[in-house]
């Protein structure tokens, strides 16, 4: 028999029962909340009179629609107040923990379920988000779901699910200077399209995903959704284990070394099959730069927008002209040549130190550029946000002209009142370039942290790999 | 769950790959703590000339003649007409709330989005994946004849067409099932209340450190 695959075991470990035609009750060790997808969740419960099967599974935070700025005046508008202040009545009504606004921990929640350690190797995550995929990086199976998947979840701690299909991406060999994990999901995203990972639960492997440290992978496992894919995954290392000790909701003393022990056995048997394998050198990945509305309109930062009129698939010439049009670019210009007139590092994708560090250091000594309107700094929770003050990071953002923020969402989606004014174009650190998703009319350029900072600086992109 | 059993109805073609969730109902609208009202900010962006907010009389705003769903001949639509990769992007059941508040209650696309698709059989919509060259003779019959209407049964599971014939479509068959008698799955789910019980006294052995 073939052995299996991480997400065979992920899967197996937690089946509570099997009907004839393969559906599954599958076991939900810790589910995460948020603001948005939560309130008719906890209006079902509260109709049907039921309780959270398993309160302490649970961890909440408010993070689309709070406020980067002035937190202390509260939230200005009624309607998103409304939600935080639901999300807040709900949590304390069925004793879920919360980190509320001012909360020193509070963040955006995939950021902070792994900051706590709240997210462990081998647990199954869920949270009506579809960027849980990111708490894949721990070895963990972890994916989004609709809001009443998030009622079922808190009445019955389980889900009824089918398995998916397996697929490898292997990123081999060494990535170069000034190429991130961002860069690399992006080149997976433009190499097996947005559709690529449908159907399928992705393990990322190869010596490239072995080299990225923890927060690169949550990069990368962020973003598996954008290929499709509703779960993305990585391998238990030692980086992982090291990662999650001491973190405050991680297992201690003899349970630990128990854990330990377990969490070693978190990675593909050598003889698994998978459905689908993927290869791609590293060394072949430069710097990305979307160009369109679909995370897969992805180019190198040296290439040029592409010319529609060179598509011979009638459907994708036409999504490749309705893209370039909300875009306002023209067939082959330089990437290079585009000019921004805003920036945003931020969001689940890139908010974490090690970000916020790569864009400080691109940064460092040089002064935003004056045809830049805004740029900002999002740190992804208030511990991210503690600990690059303590660096004195936000010292270099703010010296060079960028504004320095209260963690959330943001801009990512401008829920809050972060956002893009029509027409405007953005250099973002976020993970969709979808019309309107930073403001109506918002023109959204994915890129790295650091290729960010260096747009920021340049008012138009450039290459880091030349800085 | 309102039950689906069968449809006749009038088809919208919406003819555009990658139909996003943020293209379905823009994230202004997700600040609402109801399940209803959705269907007025379907595709808001595309819908309307104006920029929308949660709170504004939409039968004041202006429309786009251009936007499909506007045009005369499609009012009253139940049935939508899709291309590739519908639904991606969030995990927002707004989404399909939004879809079935207008009205929609089939979506027929060569695929969908895994969250979408999972999303839409949880509110009463059924969203039926056939080949691309399926779909397009569709789209290209929607398009020649003004009052096109097609038969969805599930049951059968079988695409009645005015010319050309049935076309055969897959259900899973839980899901099927679940659809046809209106099941809500905490229901269902918790008639295996002892089976959950059992998992976890075994799993709290096996990882204790899961259950502190």
């Amino acid at each position: 028999m073939a052995g299996k695959t991480l997400y065979d075991k992920l899967w197996d470990s937690h089946v509570v029962r099997q009907q004839d035609d393969g559906t599954c009750l599958i076991y939900i060790d810790r589910h995460l909340v948020h603001e948005v997808t939560s309130p008719q969740a906890f209006e079902g419960l509260r109709m049907a009179g039921r309780k959270p099967w398993r309160v302490s599974a649970n961890l909440a935070t408010p993070d689309h629609n709070v406020p980067t700025t002035e937190r202390d005046k509260g939230i200005a508008d009624p309607i998103s107040r409304l939600q935080v202040v639901t999300l807040d009545r709900n949590c304390l009504e069925f004793g879920i923990t919360e980190f509320k606004m001012n909360d020193a921990r509070q963040g955006i929640v995939h950021v902070i379920g792994p900051e706590q350690g709240a997210t462990l190797p081998g647990m199954t995550v869920v949270c009506g988000d579809s960027h849980t995929s990111t708490h894949g990086a721990f070895g963990a199976l972890a994916f989004g779901i609709g809001t009443s998947e998030v009622e079922h979840v808190l009445a019955t701690q389980c889900l009824i699910q089918k398995k998916s299909r397996n697929m490898l991406v292997s990123i081999d060999g060494v990535a170069g200077i000034g190429v991130t994990a961002k860069d690399i999901v992006l080149a997976i995203i433009g190499e097996i399209g947005t559709a690529g990972g449908t159907g399928y639960a992705i393990e990322f492997g190869g010596a490239a995903i072995q080299a990225l440290s923890m927060e690169g992978r949550m990069t990368v496992c962020n973003m598996a959704i954008e290929a499709g894919a509703r779960a993305g995954m990585v391998a238990v290392d030692e980086k992982t284990i090291e990662y999650v000790q001491g973190r405050p909701y991680a297992p201690k003393g003899d349970l630990w070394g128990k854990a330990v022990i377990a969490w070693h056995e978190l990675k593909s048997d050598g003889d698994a099959v998978f459905d689908r394998v993927v290869h791609i050198d590293a060394a072949g990945i430069t710097p990305q730069v979307t160009w369109g509305t679909s995370p897969e309109m992805v180019v190198s930062v040296d290439g040029k927008v592409p010319d529609p009129e060179q598509e011979p698939d009638a459907t994708r010439r036409e999504g490749m002209r309705a893209a370039l049009k909300y875009m306002g670019l023209a067939p082959n210009t330089p990437i290079t040549a585009i000019e921004i007139d805003k920036v945003f590092i931020g969001s689940c994708t890139n908010s974490r130190i090690e970000d916020i560090r790569a864009a400080a250091q691109v940064v460092n000594n040089h002064k935003v550029s004056k045809r830049v309107k805004l740029a900002m700094v999002v740190p992804g929770s208030g511990l991210v946000k503690k600990q690059a003050e303590q660096e004195g990071l936000d010292r270099v953002f703010i010296n060079a002209g960028f504004e320095w923020r209260e963690p959330g969402c943001s801009m990512c989606l401008a829920m809050n009142a972060d956002r893009l004014e029509p027409g405007e174009r953005c250099a973002s650190t976020s993970n969709r370039n979808f019309e309107g998703r930073q403001g109506q009319g918002g023109r959204t350029h994915l890129v790295s942290p650091a290729m960010a900072a260096a747009a920021a600086i340049h008012g138009h992109f450039v290459d880091v790999r030349n800085m | 769950m309102e039950k689906f059993q069968t449809l006749t109805a009038l088809v919208a073609p919406l003819d555009r790959s990658n139909v996003d969730t943020d293209a379905i109902i823009p994230k202004q609208f997700l600040k609402s703590i109801k399940r209803s009202g959705f269907g007025p900010n379907l595709f808001d962006a595309w819908r309307y000339l104006d920029h929308g907010e949660p709170g504004m009389d939409n039968s004041k705003r202006p429309l786009n003649p251009d936007f499909v769903l506007n045009q005369p001949r499609y009012l009253g639509a139940k049935i939508l007409l899709a291309r590739e990769n519908f639904g991606c992007g969030s995990s927002r059941e707004h989404a399909p709330w939004a879809l079935q508040d207008y009205g929609f209650r089939v979506i027929i696309a060569p695929s969908f989005a895994d969250i979408f698709f999972n999303n839409c059989f949880k509110n009463g919509v059924l969203p039926i994946v056939l080949d691309a060259d399926v779909v397009d003779g569709l789209f290209k019959d929607v398009y020649a004849n003004e009052g096109y209407q097609l038969t969805v049964d599930l049951a059968a599971q079988i695409i009645n067409r005015p010319v050309g014939g049935a076309i055969q479509f897959e259900v899973d068959s839980f899901r099927k099932y679940c659809l046809i008698n209106g099941l809500d799955d905490i229901g269902l789910t918790l008639q295996h209340v002892d089976d959950i019980r059992a998992y976890e006294q075994k799993r709290a052995q096996q990882a204790p450190w899961l259950f502190q």
